[in-house]
């Protein structure tokens, strides 16, 4: 997936600038970048969410993308297997994506009786078990509330499922599992990012 | 005493006690029957009237009449609700009828439908034009107030076009109905009983409540008023328990 000389602005406030990128067709890429700097706003713009200004988004043909919010957006009466259902095709079992998350105990829960993190983790499976047969998953901020240990069996898992994937992310565990870093400056963005390896140094650093 | 039975109590029986004490005072200040009947005048009368079967049938004619038309008033303010939220068009067209027919008086409505309606279908027919606007509005408001994050949550998601309803639209808008609906049937009740006083279907509360006018019989006034309390009352307990809203906090 390829996007080029994209330029995408709030009002009078410039986002993107002529801004270009090259995503990996594999592994788990991280978006880096201080907060306010726009991450979210190229994530939506490559799930189909924003129309940039103008620019060029190369996709595949028939390209899928899954998308998860970076707020958990749960359905407030409904609980965390149906939040899941409502994804799936008819008669399908919302439970193994429960498992994967580690909340097979928690199908009949509500949202309002879980912990932060356990609705992180409800809204994560519910974006995987949407995104069955996507060709990208696009995460914001996939970890929120969640611990180390536990986000890094969900980032294994997200591995597993053997599709790329493109999240954002501000803290250094989230990085450090990442298979690779694209670090931004901005707003707005500069011209062109590059990726780097999850252990190398910062520009500017 | 246990606290719930306490709180019972204190915010239901005490206030009724009072006012039921209010009443009998001013009954026996004034100490006609003709102008203020005491409550225990008012229960024996109600007692006498509910020996005869035209009370069961007066009773029941007119909450089948004014239930099927606030029923009716119901389906259409959904539909207006969704049409006015939905088009531009619909909403430039029916918001301004939706408007006048709130702002109009009752009595105009109730003569003009009695020009081209029979007799008996008038009551129900007021009941429902009374409770439309209300529905429209409050559906409306629920419409306009449903989380736009979830719906773009069940754009991206690929829910199509039934599960947003059941799982988004639905819930955001059932408080703002069942407040709307509470509301209505009290309308309903107080329209439909004027319609019926002005119209004299011939079974009927109101029809009871003009003859009681006519022979000056208070006690009968009051006890028939105090019917439509009590079946109004019953209709929005019965509405509350569907649409799962606890207490007098419709919203």
């Amino acid at each position: 997936m390829k996007i080029a000389d994209i330029c995408f602005s709030y009002g009078e406030k410039i986002i993107l600038n002529h801004f270009s990128l090259e995503l990996p067709d594999e592994g788990i890429t991280a978006l880096a970048g201080p907060s306010g700097c726009g991450k979210t706003t190229l994530l939506r713009i490559l799930g189909g969410l924003e129309t940039p200004r103008s620019g060029m988004l190369d996709t595949p043909p028939a390209h899928r993308t899954a998308f998860l919010f970076q707020e958990n957006r749960l359905l407030p009466g409904f609980p965390a297997a149906e939040q899941i259902r409502l994804v799936l095709p008819r008669g399908d079992d919302p439970l193994p994506w429960l498992e994967a998350v580690g909340l097979s105990e928690e199908a009949k829960t509500l949202p309002g009786e879980l912990s932060g993190g356990m609705q992180r983790r409800v809204a994560l499976a519910r974006c995987l078990a949407n995104g069955r047969d996507t060709d990208l998953f696009l995460l914001d901020e996939p970890f929120t509330g969640i611990d180390p240990g536990p986000a890094r069996s969900l980032m294994d898992f997200l591995r597993s499922l053997n599709v790329p994937a493109l999240c954002t992310a501000h803290d250094a565990e989230t990085l450090e599992l990442a298979d690779r870093i694209i670090r931004l400056e901005g707003p707005p963005f500069a011209p062109t990012a590059t990726p780097q390896s999850p252990h190398s140094v910062p520009p500017g650093t | 005493m246990k606290p719930a039975l306490k709180n019972r109590i204190t915010k239901s029986a005490l206030p009724a006690v009072f006012w039921l004490a209010v009443w009998q005072g001013a009954a026996a200040w004034v100490d006609q029957e003709l102008l203020i009947p005491s409550p225990l005048a008012v229960l024996r009368q109600l007692g006498e009237l509910a020996a005869l079967p035209l009370f069961w049938r007066s009773a029941g004619f007119s909450l089948l009449r004014i239930f099927c038309g606030a029923l009716g008033g119901t389906a259409l303010g959904i539909l207006c609700a969704v049409l006015t939220n939905r088009s531009l068009w619909a909403d430039r067209l029916l918001s301004p009828a939706l408007r006048v027919i709130r702002a109009t008086p009752v009595a105009s409505f109730i003569i003009l439908i009695l020009l081209w309606f029979p007799t008996g279908r008038v009551p129900g027919i007021i009941s429902g034009l009374m409770v439309l606007p209300v529905i429209w509005e409050s559906v409306g408001a629920g419409i306009r107030n449903t989380p736009p994050e979830l719906l773009e949550m069940s754009r991206a998601y690929h829910f199509g076009h039934r599960k947003p309803i059941r799982s988004i639209y639905i819930p955001a808008i059932r408080p703002h109905f069942a407040s709307g609906v509470c509301n209505a049937i009290g309308l309903a009740w107080k329209s439909g009983v004027a319609a019926e006083v002005l119209c004299l279907p011939k079974a009927s509360i109101g029809t009871q409540i003009y003859y009681s006018k006519i022979y000056l019989e208070t006690p009968s006034l009051f006890a028939w008023t105090l019917v439509v309390i009590l079946l109004s009352l019953l209709l929005e307990k019965l509405i509350r328990r569907i649409l799962g809203v606890k207490g007098g906090d419709a919203a």
